[in-house]
Parts: structure tokens; C-alpha cells; sequence
């Protein structure tokens, strides 16, 4: 395909797939970071948004790719690409096998990013285990622009909990929970949230890791009538909006809560918007719900609304 | 020498034989991200039914050996807001659209099928006869039994255009897949589109619950392309005459060959495009480089090439 024949969507802050030389495969507590070079999409990627890495090579028995945040971001070698993660399958398994020099198949940058505040506002970043990995170029981000950076950051336990000498350079604080004890507070990032939230007069709140922790956040800001920006970790099979198996139950500006793609529509949502409590479910007043009736309004503000 | 790529599927032709499958690429407007959808063949619309549905509860997705099952339950924005913004984006890029329907009752399937005709532009219907009939309690597909599968596609042919080819897509989990074509081409189908996906199940070896919402989920990719193949080579056995677009595990330009050879003129490719978003595009580029390597000069002469004696 020649370059001035390339469809109109091929924008140039759209995805792109790459075949990326890895640079290096580290460990990191109990995690594994590859880091890519793939000037394409560092140079599209803004913070919150994710890549997906094809796994076990091009005749492999596993054909879905994995989604992971990207954890890094840096200009060298005309742009690198790191994330982070931990081997759960085989997938993960071959990845954490591969060397400098072999070849990954990535798409990205895919999702909507975390916006950014205008002024320099008071932001806390609250991570848990390897969810923690997009706050990272987040705070980057957000520190450019004069903001205010806490992080708080839970996990299991204390080899879970990646990144702490960086969370601590980065941040004006940086407050760590673990569920056993093993490092900073025993207990859940929302044990100390409240009390963050507080200390450092935050503006708003940007989380990311499993949904219950999301749900409990979104319950603290909204306690504090702090705004909170989620992303959400859902399963996917494609990352880019056709397989339609990462829905969840989030309401829309107009009030209708839409069964919306996590790749596309988020994985970043207004923490208000996602009904945490139907994850899993079909709400019965979602639009397109068994018995659900629609209005004509409803339906004509579907029509117009950007699928993109 | 640039072979001649062209096929035909009742008095449509393509200018191609890649497609994608129904519900593997949305309306294509996602995956136009990664190659122009103009240059496949064709773009399988994701099934249309009237009225917008939300699909199934999460979990929707396991992944199997060379496959994966999914249970999405239909999901989508009903068939108004397809023909103001899914359709009009797919044709305003060139792209060719094989609409697919789903009724939720013999009658919808009618409606459908008037509606999708009104609009300008759309090169055929498929009919999805994968899907639950309301009226029969069990939970059977209406391609389980070859006489509903035929009233439908009957009442699907009296309501759309004429001229519009109107294509059968047929389960390969049935008892005989060759009635089940029978029974169709019977109701005037043009073409027919095999397999869909085939109902199966994964266990959670975690949890030792299923590992999809409902238990049974539609298990597709190169996993099942064997079958997908054998049908498409028995059903074209039986009716020489009727063009067929192979569906199943499509993952590479030589699968496309494999399908063509046992008797489709068209192949659709599905969950690669969930593996690879430029899989179409690729697979198309790969196809024509084992037709040049094959000397082929003519893509239609393919077509059934298994079973001619003396080859």
C-alpha cells in the first residue's frame, strides 16, 4: 500500500502495528518490564493508554493478544515503549522468555488517555500492583504542567509494590499499602486516601488496578467532592473495538448507561460513570437491555454518537 | 503477471475473494485504522437486529487452544442507527457491504431484510441463522432444524430487493449439513456462508465453573477450520452451481487457497482479525503471492479445484 494511497483513518494519532526489536527484558520486584523500540508509538502514546503484544510468534496456539499499560515512555532509539507484567499463562510465560533483538508484534497507542487538568492543580495517583504502571507517565505528564503529584500506592505485599524509589523522586509524597504489612501501611489504599486527599488539598484523582479498588476510590473522591479519572484493567480479546467482549455498564452524559467497549470508550472513565456494582451484569435499564424501551430521544442521540 | 482476482457470488462479484466475517469486524470503521477497506473483497457487517440489544453479561471471552469462545449476545445499536451511521461511514470509504441480519422471530428477519434494501449501496444480505428461535423453548437455533432455517431465508428473499443476493449463513453443528444447505438453496438463497461458530465450552480450572456467561459459547479460529473446510467441500459436492463464502480459522493467504480449492468463492476471515488488525490485509497480499508463485491466472478457476479428477 503506497503512502498516498493511506485511508483518511490512518490519522497520525491513530494506532499503529509495528513489529518492535525488544531492548531489554528486566525483572522488577515481582513483575517482568519489556521495553520496546517503537518510535511510532511513542511518539502517538499519551498517558493511560495501552498496547496490545501478540504472543507466542506467528504460528502460535495462543491468538489473543495481551493488553498491557504502558509504564514508560522514552526518546531514545527514536522512541521506546516499556510495560510491565506478571506471568499468569502461557502468554505471559513465552514474553518474560523473550531476549534483546527478537521481534514483538505491538499495536498501540490504544484507548482514550487520562485528560489532563489546564491549571496546575493538585492531583493523587492511586495505583494497585501492576495498575500502578500508567500513574507513572501520568505524573510525568502531569509535573510538566506544574501540577502537584501525591501517589498512593497499595498491593499485596511489599514485592508487589513496583517503583517505590520513583513514585518517591516524582511525587511531593508517595504513601505505600500492603495487604500483609510488608511495606508502608498494613491495609488498602483507601485506608489512607482519605487522609492523602486532605494533606495535600488534592484537585483530583487519577486510579487504576482492579475494579474493586476503583469502586472504593471513586467512593473516597466523590466523599471528598474530589473528581476521579479510572482505568479499568477488563479482559479484551482485540484492543481496538471489534470483539466486543470488554463491555461494561457506564452512564453516559445524557443519563443512559450503555454496555460501552473498556478498549475504546475507555479504559479511562469518569469514576462516577462506571456502575461498579453491575460490572458483570446487564443492568435492566441499559440501553439494549431484555425489556429495554428505548425513547426516540434516546435512540436519535445514538445515532449520532461517535463510535471512533 | 497480476492474476485475475475477481469472483463472483450469485450476480454480485467481488473484486476479491477476502471478506471479513460477521461479527469479527465491526462495520469496519476500527480496523480501517490499519488498510483500506476498500481493496478486500468485501466488509460481513456485525448481525443487525432491529432493536439496539446490550449482549450478554461479562465474562464473554475464553481463550482455547487455536481459538476462543464467546458468548457476545448480539450486541448492538439496532437497525436504525446502522443505516445513519455504520453503513453510510463503511460506504462513504468504497467499502462493499454484505449486510448481516439476525431476527429475533421469522417475521423480524422480513422487516430486516425491507429495511437493509431501502438503503443505497448494500451488495448482498447474509442471513444469520445462528441465533436463538423465541419461539422454540429449548433455546434451538433456527439453523437446527432445515425447515425453519428455510422460512427464513424464504421470508428474507420476499422482502429484499430483487436482484440483492441474499446469502444463508449455516451452523456446521447440525445434523447434516448438507440437508440444512438443501433446505435453504430451496428458499432461493443465492449463496450460502459456512460455518459459524460451533458451540462448545471451557472450564475454568480455577474457579470449575464455565468459563463464559451461560456455559455454552461459540468456539471459532484455526481450531475449527478442518470442519469449516470439510462442509464447505460437501456442500459444494452437492451443489456445484451455488456460490459459497468459506468461513473458519482463516489465518494465512493459503488457507484462503485451502477453502477455495474445496469449493468457496469467497473466504471470510474472523477472530485473526482479533489476533492481527491488518490479518484481511495481509492475508489478501499473501493469496496473491501464492497465486504468482502457482501461476494462477484466474482466481475463480480455483473454485472446487479438489474435487476435479486427474489433478
Amino acid at each position: 500500500m503506497s503512502l498516498e494511497r493511506l485511508p483518511r483513518d490512518m490519522s497520525d494519532n491513530g494506532p499503529v502495528q509495528i513489529r518492535c526489536p525488544v531492548l531489554n527484558v528486566r525483572r522488577v520486584d515481582a513483575y517482568y518490564a519489556i521495553t520496546v523500540v517503537a518510535p511510532g508509538i511513542a511518539e502517538r502514546f499519551r498517558s493511560g493508554q495501552f498496547v496490545s503484544v501478540g504472543v507466542g510468534g506467528d504460528h502460535s496456539s495462543t491468538l489473543l493478544r495481551r493488553p498491557f499499560a504502558v509504564h514508560d515512555v522514552k526518546p531514545d532509539y527514536g522512541g521506546t515503549v516499556e510495560f510491565l507484567f506478571s506471568v499468569r499463562g502461557t502468554g505471559t510465560a513465552w514474553l518474560a522468555e523473550r531476549r534483546s533483538r527478537d521481534l514483538l508484534d505491538v499495536v498501540g497507542p490504544l484507548g482514550r488517555p487520562f485528560p489532563l487538568p489546564r491549571d496546575p492543580v493538585n492531583c493523587v495517583l492511586v495505583g494497585g500492583g501492576s495498575g500502578s504502571a500508567p500513574l507513572f507517565p501520568l505524573a510525568q505528564s502531569l509535573r510538566r504542567r506544574g501540577c502537584r503529584v501525591d501517589f498512593v500506592l497499595g498491593a499485596a505485599s511489599s514485592d508487589r509494590v513496583f517503583s517505590a524509589i520513583t513514585a518517591r523522586r516524582i511525587a511531593e509524597t508517595a504513601t505505600f499499602t500492603t495487604d500483609d504489612g510488608s511495606f508502608g501501611t498494613k491495609g488498602r489504599v483507601t485506608d489512607v486516601l482519605g487522609r492523602v486527599i486532605e494533606e495535600a488539598r488534592s484537585d483530583a484523582v487519577y486510579a487504576c488496578g482492579p475494579m474493586p479498588m476503583l469502586r472504593s476510590v471513586t467512593q473516597v473522591a466523590g466523599d471528598h467532592g474530589v473528581p476521579v479519572q479510572v482505568a479499568v484493567e477488563e479482559t479484551m480479546a482485540c484492543g481496538i473495538g471489534i470483539c466486543m467482549t470488554c463491555v461494561i455498564p457506564v452512564v453516559g452524559e445524557d443519563g443512559i448507561t450503555r454496555m460501552v467497549r473498556s478498549c475504546v470508550d475507555g479504559p479511562v472513565f469518569r469514576g462516577e460513570q462506571v456502575r461498579f456494582d453491575d460490572v458483570g451484569t446487564i443492568p435492566f435499564d441499559a440501553l439494549g437491555a431484555p425489556g429495554w424501551k428505548g425513547s426516540s430521544a434516546a435512540r436519535a442521540a445514538e445515532s449520532t454518537r461517535d463510535i471512533a | 503477471m497480476n492474476a485475475d482476482l475477481r469472483t463472483r457470488l450469485g450476480s454480485l462479484t467481488l473484486p476479491n475473494p477476502v471478506v471479513t466475517a460477521a461479527g469479527c469486524a465491526g462495520s469496519g470503521r476500527e480496523l480501517a485504522q490499519f488498510f483500506d477497506v476498500a481493496e478486500i473483497g468485501a466488509v460481513t457487517t456485525k448481525s443487525v437486529m432491529l432493536e439496539p440489544r446490550a449482549g450478554r453479561p461479562s465474562p464473554r471471552m475464553a481463550e482455547t487452544p487455536s481459538g476462543m469462545l464467546s458468548t457476545i449476545g448480539m450486541q448492538g445499536p439496532g437497525v436504525d442507527v446502522f443505516l445513519q451511521r455504520d453503513l453510510p461511514w463503511l460506504l462513504s470509504r468504497g467499502g462493499r457491504a454484505i449486510v448481516s441480519i439476525a431476527g429475533s422471530g421469522v417475521a423480524e428477519f422480513g422487516e430486516l431484510a425491507r429495511r437493509i434494501s431501502e438503503a443505497d449501496g448494500v451488495d448482498a444480505i447474509e442471513v444469520n441463522l445462528s441465533c436463538p428461535d423465541p419461539a422454540d423453548p429449548s433455546g434451538r437455533h433456527f439453523a437446527d432444524d432445515p425447515a425453519q432455517a428455510a422460512a427464513v431465508v424464504q421470508t428474507v428473499r420476499s422482502h429484499a430487493r430483487s436482484g440483492l443476493p441474499v446469502l444463508a449463513k449455516l451452523a456446521a453443528d447440525v445434523p447434516d449439513v448438507v440437508k440444512l444447505a438443501e433446505a435453504c438453496i430451496g428458499a432461493r438463497a443465492d449463496g450460502l456462508t459456512m460455518i459459524n461458530t460451533l458451540r462448545g465450552m471451557s472450564v475454568d480450572t480455577r474457579t470449575l465453573r464455565p468459563a463464559v456467561t451461560g456455559g455454552m459459547g461459540g468456539l471459532s479460529g484455526p481450531a475449527i477450520r478442518p470442519l469449516a473446510v470439510g462442509c464447505v467441500y460437501r456442500v459444494h459436492e452437492a451443489f456445484p452451481e451455488v456460490p459459497i463464502v468459506g468461513v473458519g480459522g482463516v489465518r494465512t493467504g493459503t488457507d484462503v487457497l485451502e477453502f477455495m480449492a474445496a469449493g468457496a468463492s469467497a473466504v471470510a476471515v474472523g477472530t485473526m482479525n482479533f489476533s492481527d488488525p491488518s490479518a484481511c490485509a495481509r492475508i489478501l497480499r499473501e493469496f496473491t503471492e501464492v497465486l504468482e508463485a502457482r501461476d494462477v491466472t484466474r482466481v475463480a478457476d480455483l473454485v472446487g479445484i479438489a474435487h476435479r479428477t486427474g489433478m
